[in-house]
């Protein structure tokens, strides 16, 4: 069962561009992706697109679709009506390169400003030793698929460049919450980290990182708050100063690591 | 437009590839002290380990104490019917520990027991709870670890130089094209980077492979676009040889329906987790075909099969875990007796036997997967599954301990590399594989760079011209003339699919053949527009010689051994023979095509071969086989 | 790194179009905005009102006005705390005295603030829509640097749940002076239940049960809790608006019977 549909694929790179027309098949069970390539084998052969598994398992396919971000294998066909036009445009926080396909090395470099997992001292490999309970806040934010979409829609970049200096995003948010609750990391300092070297200050917490995510990476509610109230944990709560004076600081595991 | 120049870059050991092989290769060429390149087809990260489900195999214990390297390896080589290269699966089963634990210290967070080990999970073919696992997202936990680790070494060397590229730099959306020697050896290699088709020499003059698979010549695949046999193919025309390369992983559950998820995987611990395949009459057939070889470990009624799930120390495995190629076989036989579904595959139930939250539990991201890219709820409805090609077994033949090639400094690692897993691998075996070989290719790879101390090979003028123009070839203002890439890619896969898929026959593999003849022709007219800038039309191009070279070594092997074995199934020769169990076919690189010749397999040492039961080995090996391991056993009696 | 910030930025996609958005992105922020303007009209106008807030037959205390902790309180409407305040000035009603804790909870409490940046700030109204501000700096600094004090709100707000709920059980309060129940005692009761679901959801709470821990597995009272807040927490934004909706009503009511509109009594 294939039908004829309306597409608009942007088409351009960092001199210009514009959105062009096509009329294109589409077959029963399809998704965007499948679309792009049919363009790409019929009409137009050197349009640029960025993919790999075709599975929503790499994080490679980031586009916006009707001015939503998304992930193109992922967006179906059948979520579009038969005669709406669907409109394919590159993801609009980062560079663009050619057509689809943008420049995502924002997200590298602030992954590398990031002190990496630092492994505990006195355990050699084989001797970790972890809980299920314990791991699970982390792997919630390994399940990340790197496809920045998160980082596209953060209106904190996508529309102040002049932020991106200051600003990690999302994306390292959750990393500096997996570490931080990482059973076995060795260092103390993420909390402070995320607050003055990330900007985590800069998230005014509307989620649209949240709403975006292909994995459904509960990323505000998990990582970014929570680290928020971790640096308030160290910063300005009360009870935990009050503590601090009364107790000694090594009965206070729970606060600290 | 970019001009012809090119940009050089120098580095001791140059990894191509950024997938568990080559992360892993990188880090201990970096942790050697090398200057390491890391040459990434994709953007860093995105490699197609990420696809890897199900875990990593290594024989830790940590679930069934009574596991260790020899019964992995026995596993190992049974999987692969006793062709595996002896030593690749013994250095595989004794290392693959370590490399997992490796792991935890990069950061690493694998499922855990109860007693705060790393959980280990049942797959087919493997013996005891063997496969390391992050829920159903293994590879990406890999890939993301060594990412990570990578990073970290990057910042270490920040720290030390000012610089994260001071000595392990990565070179993403690259693709190498050619591998330039100096008289017989590895001096560099040559590629363009997507972006802008800027033209890049790295000099180097060890140079590991780690590119992984062919199975983008194939119509229905779990590989991404990325699998076009690009190592493969610059080993050959580097002077390295292939091995194994009739043999083809054909995964048994694959999604056959809807559209967008053709060829994807359903990962085999959907069987391990109680998943079952029945035909469209509804019957679990699994149980009509159990080889004989099978006959003792594997359930043979239903009742039996399920009682293993909640017990298995007390009963038998049920036949949906036989290895991979058994599953793949029999779901083809199903679907052409025409027992299959709708749209040509069988059914595989979990929603029957499992309650959905525990679906959800086990299973997140297939139960995600199917919600989001196809609309199939699987805690609902069953999956509609088929073969898919999945993995080639076949490879550069390499030194067992180095991973180097018959190339000086030309090393491989992983999938791309041949030998370790036989005629067929066990899943999980590639996860652990990668980390192990991987190792050993950095290893040596830096080792080898110390040998040569100041002698290093030289790359000349007339070989980069070359390169140059090759590359260009493709590349016109007016492609109207010429072939569409795309065309000649389609066509490919249709016949690679039809007539070198998972079961053959002499006369369509001759016909692939010819077909692959005039594909080559065609190739030669395949002109692209649109320049050098991000243009997939170019670059398919490119990959194509590659996929050809592949698909004929692919065909030529398949064709000459006449007998069924692992991942190469011959409708006209449908027995495993024990002679053939001895000859290895290795491809090399003559006159713009394949040359094939016949070796013998090594001979597996005898404190090896009796790890296993005498009545097992008797299936596999020749009489005068048999004979020669009973006087060796009597000589050990003697001994004693 | 230090590229970043050398180098000027290489161009986006040149994209006429602000948004490409075809679906109603307008409607959430837009009905968000009137729900939250609508309270903000009703709770200044029943901070002004300054009477109708004690139902002295059944004991209902408007929560508006709850504790009322000033002289000038309507007879009957101190309870245990007294009036610490003195007579107030005029124009002042005890409202305003203690609004400041629940409001201050829900002003810094992190969904609310999704809401209102998106409805009020627009920034942004909708996601991939264009947030329109020429420079944002979001909360690193003063004034919205102190959203961070969310936390000192919330253990206000569990005091606050404290008196609504000993208000509740008060309303249990029949004409003849003993044992009653009427619409409004179940309208109390429901308002307290979901205040209580909204606060005990707070994200500070989780952090502070558990969620700041680093080993579950050393702590498994706290974890056990912070899974039953987490529980709390997923369904935080329908709890801020249930809420905010019953603790209206129950004001409302209490308001008219106050004003004489007649109690529907279910007991006594």
């Amino acid at each position: 069962m294939s039908t004829t549909r309306h597409f608009r694929v942007w088409r351009g790179d960092d001199e210009g561009g514009q959105l062009t027309d096509y009329d294109v098949e589409v077959n029963e069970g399809e998704v965007v992706l499948d679309i792009i390539h049919r363009l790409q084998a019929t009409q137009a052969p050197e349009l640029a697109v960025r993919w790999n598994c075709k599975a929503g398992k790499c994080g490679s396919c980031s586009a916006e679709i009707n001015g939503k971000p998304g992930l193109l294998c992922m967006t179906r066909m059948n979520t579009f009506g038969e005669d709406q036009t669907v409109t394919v445009t590159p993801v609009r926080t980062f560079p663009v390169i050619k057509d689809l396909v943008t420049d995502v090395s924002f997200n590298y470099e602030k992954a590398r400003e990031i002190p990496a997992f630092t492994p505990p001292a006195d355990l050699k490999p084989g001797e970790y030793r972890m809980q299920q309970v314990d791991v699970e806040r982390s792997q919630e934010f390994r399940k990340c698929i790197e496809c920045f979409m998160c980082q596209n829609v953060c209106h904190v970049i996508r529309d102040h460049e002049e932020n991106k200096e200051a600003f990690a995003g999302p994306r390292l948010f959750i990393r500096a919450a997996e570490l931080d609750m990482h059973p076995l990391d060795a260092r103390d300092d993420r909390k402070e980290f995320a607050k003055e070297e990330q900007g985590l200050g800069f998230c005014n917490i509307t989620k649209c990182c949240t709403e975006v995510c292909p994995e459904h990476i509960k990323i505000t509610d998990n990582a970014i708050i929570p680290m928020k109230e971790r640096v308030v944990d160290r910063k300005y709560d009360p009870l935990t100063w009050l503590g601090r004076k009364i107790f000694r600081r090594d009965q206070l595991e729970s606060g600290a690591k | 437009m970019v001009d012809n120049n090119i940009t050089r870059h120098s580095f001791d050991v140059v990894v191509i590839g950024a997938g568990g092989a080559g992360l892993r290769a990188a880090i201990e060429a970096r942790l050697a002290g090398k200057k390491t390149a890391i040459i990434s087809k994709s953007l860093f990260g995105k490699a197609h380990t990420v696809m890897a489900e199900g875990g990593a195999a290594a024989a830790m214990g940590n679930v069934n104490s009574n596991d260790n390297w020899q019964v992995h390896y026995r596993d190992t080589i049974r999987g692969g019917k006793f062709l595996n290269n002896y030593r690749m699966a013994e250095l595989h089963a004794k290392e693959a520990p370590d490399r997992i634990w490796e792991l935890e210290t990069y950061g690493a967070l694998f499922d855990r027991t109860k007693d705060g080990k790393i959980s280990q999970r049942n797959f087919g073919g493997h013996e005891y709870p063997r496969l390391a696992h992050v829920g159903d997202r293994t590879g990406l936990e890999l890939i993301r670890t060594l990412q990570q680790k990578i990073v970290s070494l990057q910042q270490d060397d920040f720290r030390e130089f000012g610089d994260y590229d001071a000595r392990l730099a990565v070179f993403a959306e690259t693709t190498i094209t050619e591998l330039i020697l100096d008289d017989g050896k590895i001096a560099g290699a040559f590629g363009y980077r997507r972006e802008d088709g800027e033209f890049l020499l790295f000099e180097a003059p060890a140079v590991i492979l780690a590119t992984g698979g062919v199975g983008k010549s194939f119509k229905v695949t779990s590989n991404s676009w990325e699998y076009t046999g690009d190592g493969h193919a610059l080993a050959m025309r580097a002077g390295a040889n292939l091995v194994n390369m009739e043999f083809l992983q054909f995964h048994p559950t694959g999604m056959v329906w809807p559209l967008s998820v053709k060829g994807l995987l359903v990962t085999e611990s959907v069987r391990g987790d109680g998943g079952v395949l029945r035909n469209s009459e509804g019957k679990r057939f699994m149980f009509d075909y159990i080889p004989e070889v099978f006959k003792a470990q594997y359930a043979t009624t239903e009742e039996e099969g399920d009682r293993w799930y909640t017990d298995p120390d007390n009963n038998k495995r049920p036949p949906e875990l036989l290895p991979r190629d058994e599953v793949a076989r029999a779901i083809n036989s199903e679907v052409k007796a025409g027992r299959g579904t709708e749209h040509g595959g069988v059914f595989l139930d979990v929603s029957t036997r499992m309650k959905p939250e525990e679906i959800i539990k086990r299973l997140p991201s297939m139960h995600h997967q199917f919600k989001e890219l196809a609309d199939v709820d699987i805690t609902k409805v069953p999956m509609e599954v088929g073969p898919t090609c999945h993995y080639v077994m076949g490879g550069v033949e390499v030194d067992p301990d180095s991973a180097e090639s018959a190339v000086p400094g030309l090393f491989a690692a992983g999938e791309v590399s041949g030998g370790m897993h036989g005629s067929n691998r066990l899943g999980g075996n590639s996860l652990s594989d990668l980390l192990v070989f991987g190792k050993r290719a950095g290893e040596y790879a830096a080792l080898h760079v110390d040998r040569l101390a100041d002698a290093r090979p030289v790359v000349s003028q007339e070989a980069l011209d070359a390169a140059v123009a090759k590359a260009l070839a493709p590349l016109v203002d007016d492609p109207s003339d010429g072939e569409n890439p795309y065309t000649v890619q389609y066509e490919l896969q249709d016949i690679m699919h039809s007539l070198v898929g998972i079961i053959r026959r002499a006369e369509e593999l001759e016909d692939a053949l010819v077909k692959i003849a005039e594909f080559k022709k065609r190739l030669a007219n395949v002109r692209v527009g649109g320049g050098r800038k991000y243009n997939p039309g170019w670059h398919l191009a490119i990959d194509l010689h590659n996929m050809l070279l592949c698909s004929e070594a692919v065909a030529k092997a398949a064709l000459e051994r006449t007998e069924s074995r692992g991942g190469h199934t011959r409708d006209d020769h449908g027995k495993m023979d024990p002679s053939w169990r001895k000859v290895n076919l290795v491809c090399s690189y003559a006159d713009n095509g394949v040359a094939l010749r016949r070796q013998p397999v090594p001979t597996m040492p005898h404190e090896l071969l009796s790890l296993f039961e005498r009545s097992e080995l008797a299936k596999y090996l020749t009489d005068e086989e048999i004979a020669a391991f009973d006087s060796n056993g009597s000589k050990d009696g003697d001994k004693e | 790194m230090t590229t970043t910030a050398a180098t000027p930025p290489r161009p986006r996609a040149a994209i006429a179009e602000r948004t490409l958005r075809t679906d109603r992105w307008w409607l959430t922020p837009l009905l968000t905005f009137l729900g939250l303007a609508g309270f903000l009209v009703y709770a200044t106008v029943r901070i002004f009102v300054d009477t109708d807030y004690w139902v002295d037959a059944y004991h209902y205390l408007a929560p508006f006005y709850s504790p009322c902790l000033a002289d000038s309180c309507v007879p009957g409407s101190s309870h245990f705390l007294g009036s610490p305040f003195p007579q107030l000035p005029s124009w002042m009603s005890p409202a305003m005295i203690i609004l400041v804790l629940p409001g201050g909870f829900r002003a810094t409490c992190y969904y609310y603030r999704k809401s209102y940046y998106r409805s009020f700030w627009l920034s942004p109204p909708a996601c991939a829509v264009p947030d329109g501000h020429k420079k944002y700096t979001g909360e690193t600094r003063f004034p919205l640097l102190v959203q961070n004090v969310h936390r000192y709100f919330f253990y206000a707000a569990v005091l606050v749940g404290a008196v609504l709920t000993y208000d509740a059980t008060l309303s249990f309060h029949g004409k003849d002076g003993g044992f009653g129940i009427g619409l409004g005692t179940v309208i109390l009761w429901l308002n307290v239940v979901l205040i209580w679901a909204y606060t005990l959801g707070c994200h500070s709470c989780r952090n502070i049960v558990g969620g700041r821990l680093t080993h579950f597995s050393k702590h498994p009272i706290r974890y056990w809790m912070w899974t039953q807040v987490g529980k709390l927490n997923k369904r935080h934004q329908l709890f801020a608006w249930l809420s905010m909706f019953s603790v209206v009503a129950a004001d409302a009511y209490v308001w008219a019977v106050s004003a004489g509109m007649t109690d529907l009594r279910i007991f006594n």
